[in-house]
């Protein structure tokens, strides 16, 4: 990571339908955990579940987050399906 | 104290350490979850689990803060493993001791409860056909709102 992007992670269900378990993003002043998703679903195919019907939990830095979040350079932004543990 | 590990563990050993916790203790209540043959789907021939390290660590000290906010809590233990886990293998134990049961039996079971609405783990079905990430249950989502 360095300092002027932002990761992304991806667990679970998510993690396994897009291939992918990490992204680096640039960061941009005003970017929102909701446009993240948004930009993404546009890559279509597996990608526009992102947008989709099923719920999408958003982290930002390990607490949960909403999609009005903001996200700055440095942060760790997680989406993962509703958990379930125990 | 919280453990995420994929080893097993000893309830035995971990009732005995909440029963050290001092003369001000009255009552523990422990709870330990298993593998079992059916969930989503039947014939279940084991789980893998997943979580998110360091966020699933932080979200539960923060349920054991809350459970000791509003119950008299000595000390809570909660273990939970993670990887391939095969049928009746021991997935998850919550401990708790207090002055009395009725706090013990509260604490226990809302820490349960809450953690598997909100601490980051995922639970995929392993069957002869195929994996199932498991779906989150309204019904489990209704027992850890009842705390609230």
């Amino acid at each position: 990571m360095t300092a002027d992007t932002i990761t992304i992670l991806f667990f679970a269900r998510l993690r396994e339908e897009l291939d992918t378990e990490r992204l680096t993003l640039p960061a941009q002043p005003g970017l929102t955990t909701g446009a993240i998703l948004a930009n993404l679903a546009e890559r279509g195919g597996a990608w526009a579940q992102l947008q989709g019907k099923q719920p999408v939990m958003i982290a930002v830095n390990q607490a949960m987050a909403k999609l009005s979040t903001e996200v700055r350079a440095g942060d760790e932004v997680a989406f993962f399906p509703p958990v379930t543990g125990g | 104290m919280i453990s995420i590990q994929k080893e097993d563990f000893d309830p035995a050993a971990e009732y005995q350490r909440l029963r050290n916790s001092g003369a001000g203790t009255g009552a523990i209540a422990t709870f330990t979850g298993l593998v079992r043959d059916s969930g989503d789907l039947s014939d279940v021939q084991g789980l893998y689990l997943e979580h998110y390290p360091g966020m699933t660590e932080q979200v539960i000290e923060g349920l054991i803060a809350e459970a000791s906010s509003r119950w008299d809590v000595r000390q809570a233990r909660v273990i939970h493993r993670v990887g391939r886990l095969p049928l009746q293998d021991q997935i998850v134990f919550v401990g708790v001791c207090s002055a009395h049961r009725s706090d013990a039996f509260a604490a226990c079971e809302f820490l349960m409860d809450a953690l598997k609405t909100s601490a980051p783990f995922w639970k995929k079905e392993v069957t002869a056909a195929g994996e199932h990430w498991v779906e989150q249950k309204t019904s489990d989502v209704a027992r850890s709102d009842a705390w609230k």
